[in-house]
């Protein structure tokens, strides 16, 4: 028996709103911010209006100083986040907070292992269990890395999500998928965060693939920006992911001090809102 | 902890030394990871392969370097004898090249064609630089913009190579932030490019991987010291940044119990300042650039920028066989200021007629400190891994000379 069998899908938030998904016929939105960009309050108002907005599942960003998988977009914002003093505590106490007025919208928290592993792995999953927090996707843990997080957090009752990237071949992607629980996240492009936009076709393949080998809800990111690359996605996977896009928005509203402009809140739920409705105006194919 | 049969035996099937090592990417990478694996397995349990490097080794960078006894040094330490393996005249002027050599077999073997790699003072970029001239492939060399302005004759060397330097300015610019660039590089280009990593750290195979290549230090000393002395030596020294030199000497030594081995890293203004670059002596357990080991970070696992006068030594991790060696206590982990350092390069200069590279002047810092309470008959070898020329003007800016 696969570890993540421990988890049955129906008593989490990420299996509820999967389910919900599927009852619907429609793909969901899967929105990526960071934790503390550009600064606690305005980022914790983000979070509170992004689900009404029109996410399905959220992604937080945990800051870290070397992001290696991700693009000038999230690199930034994650500086700036740390700069601002924001920390894995701080962004547990954030979720938590936001767990007080929404205990239906899966939070899925994503980042690097050495933050996690600093805080203490067990002190961790403790921790983000109570704030209210679903799953973890940790992009320099890969399954030959399981025992560090994958499988304690299993055991805790937390996904953990597992990346598969169109390097993933098909006689390594059993391997990627053996502990996989809540959803797996199929990375389009061979790239960093926000670089390069993936082409809707190859995408398609990918995702059959991995659906002859899982029955888990596939999300599809990296590279997807606007409403309409969304739709797209929405059609051929299960969920679609957009983080950098989001990012760019807190930029542009940012004053030469670094602080938030007045709009920067607003800004970025408007973009969700115009991709929920890309996501929800796209019918499911029948047979996914 | 009991004690082990042998410190050689390497990794286990993850890469993992003790704790330390293993494989942290992203899956993007993993499946390459994997055949770069794959590669270097295949490489080294094949003569051809070994006749090959020996041959450019010899013939192209000039091996076997010297082991010097250096007299007046000894003389005036007043203790042991100290030799100096004489790494600073290969070929590009540093150990740099023993690994950039045997990688870029190993990524001509893969059929790659484009070959990437970081560099802090320019050292490992120049070596790099050099062999994909050598072997006619396309260079891209990731290096943070601070050292891009700081080491400019570097640059230039790298450019007339034909490599393309590409400044950092992702992050805080420096060494780490070069690695980040190179490794976004690499899942962005994992068709046709390899990864030439500059020392012993990053995930799995790597840190074996450039050991292997670069134990032709430690072998060569082992040879050298029983033509010279008819036994072992009794001392190793090497200075540390990532640790590839001083693994490659130390290496083939860990299984002679008599061998003391001591490794020297960077202290910058002072452990006390927090301005140094000594992961071992003051950093803790974190994981970073593929591998779990030894690193400056504050209390949240933010990674702070390391510093040190040696643009050489101012990573902030270190190589996960050393963090291994050091917990188990096999190899023990000092540390020396930019003025000891700067002391050390006077001295040899004067007395031996060699102008060191800042990085070795850390190890030389240290032999001076031992030296002098050491028997007559003990053998003390130092690495002395690369040369100062590239270092002279920052030396001559610190000593307020105008050049």
């Amino acid at each position: 028996m696969s570890a993540a069998a421990k988890i049955n899908a129906p008593e989490t938030r990420i299996g509820r709103r999967f389910a919900k998904l599927k009852a619907e016929g429609r793909a969901g939105l899967v929105t990526f911010t960071t934790a503390g960009d550009p600064d606690y309050e305005t980022s914790l108002a983000i979070l509170n209006g992004i689900a009404k907005a029109g996410a399905d599942v959220i992604e937080i960003g945990v800051p870290f100083s070397d992001p290696m998988a991700d693009g000038p977009a999230v690199q930034a914002s994650s500086l700036r986040a740390i700069k601002k003093g924001m920390t894995l505590r701080k962004t547990l106490e954030m979720v938590k907070s936001f767990r007080k007025q929404d205990d239906e919208t899966p939070i899925v928290l994503m980042g690097y292992y050495n933050p996690i592993y600093i805080y203490g792995v067990d002190a961790f999953l403790k921790d983000a269990k109570k704030a209210g927090i679903d799953g973890l996707i940790v992009v320099d843990l890969p399954p030959e890395e399981e025992g560090e997080l994958c499988l304690p957090a299993l055991e805790a009752g937390i996904n953990f999500i597992y990346l598969a990237a169109p390097t993933t071949t098909d006689a390594r992607l059993p391997r990627v998928l053996a502990h996989a629980s809540g959803f797996v996240y199929f990375v389009s492009i061979t790239g960093i965060t926000g670089t390069r936009t993936a082409n809707a076709a190859d995408v398609a393949g990918h995702v059959e693939r991995i659906k002859r080998l899982s029955d888990l809800p596939i999300a599809v990111g990296f590279g997807i920006r606007t409403p309409e690359q969304a739709a797209g996605i929405a059609k051929i996977a299960d969920a679609a992911v957009v983080g950098s896009a989001l990012v760019d928005k807190v930029t542009k509203n940012l004053d030469a001090a670094g602080n938030p402009g007045p709009n920067t809140v607003s800004d970025v739920l408007a973009l969700v809102s115009e991709l929920a409705e890309g996501v929800r105006g796209t019918k499911r194919r029948a047979a996914s | 902890m009991s004690k082990l049969n042998t410190y050689r035996s390497g990794v286990d099937e993850n890469g993992h030394f003790g704790i330390f090592g293993g494989r942290f990417v992203a899956e993007t990478l993993m499946p390459l990871i994997l055949e770069v694996e794959k590669a270097f397995e295949a490489a080294r349990h094949d003569d051809e392969f070994w006749a090959e490097f020996h041959r450019l080794m010899k013939h192209y960078v000039g091996r076997p370097s010297p082991l010097y006894l250096a007299e007046r040094l000894t003389k005036h330490f007043g203790g042991a004898k100290i030799y100096f393996k004489r790494d600073e005249l290969n070929h590009t002027g540093a150990h740099k090249i023993n690994n950039t050599i045997g990688q870029i077999l190993i990524a001509r073997r893969m059929g790659k064609q484009r070959i990437i790699a970081e560099t802090g003072a320019g050292q490992h970029g120049v070596a790099t630089a050099t062999v994909c001239a050598l072997f006619g492939m396309q260079c891209v060399v990731y290096m943070g913009e601070t050292d891009v302005q700081r080491q400019s004759p570097n640059v230039f060397r790298m450019k007339l190579l034909g490599a393309e330097v590409r400044p950092v300015t992702a992050g805080t610019g420096t060494l780490k932030d070069a690695m980040n660039e190179a490794l976004r590089d690499w899942v962005a280009n994992v068709e046709d490019t390899y990864y030439l990593i500059g020392t012993v750290a990053g995930p799995h195979p790597y840190p074996v991987m450039v050991r292997d290549f670069q134990c032709v230090i430690g072998d060569e000393v082992r040879t050298q010291m029983q033509e010279a002395e008819g036994r072992l030596p009794d001392t190793l020294v090497a200075a540390i940044g990532g640790g590839s030199n001083a693994m490659g000497l130390f290496h083939p030594f860990l299984d002679d119990e008599s061998v003391e081995i001591i490794g020297v890293e960077a202290a910058g203004h002072g452990l006390e300042t927090g301005e140094h670059c000594a992961s071992l002596t003051a950093g803790t357990p974190g994981v970073l650039h593929g591998n779990r080991t030894y690193l400056l970070q504050d209390k949240n696992g933010q990674i702070k920028d390391g510093y040190s006068i040696s643009a050489g030594l101012d990573y902030p991790g270190i190589g996960p066989e050393h963090s291994w060696l050091h917990e188990i206590g096999r190899v023990k982990y000092v540390s020396v200021t930019d003025k000891e350092a700067l002391d050390a390069f006077q001295l040899c200069t004067r007395m031996e007629g060699i102008i060191p590279a800042l990085e070795p002047c850390h190890a030389l810092a240290h032999v001076g400190k031992i030296a002098g309470g050491l028997s007559k008959d003990h053998l003390l070898v130092m690495n002395l891994c690369g040369r100062g020329d590239k270092d002279v003007f920052a030396v001559a800016e610190i000593l307020g000379t105008k050049l």
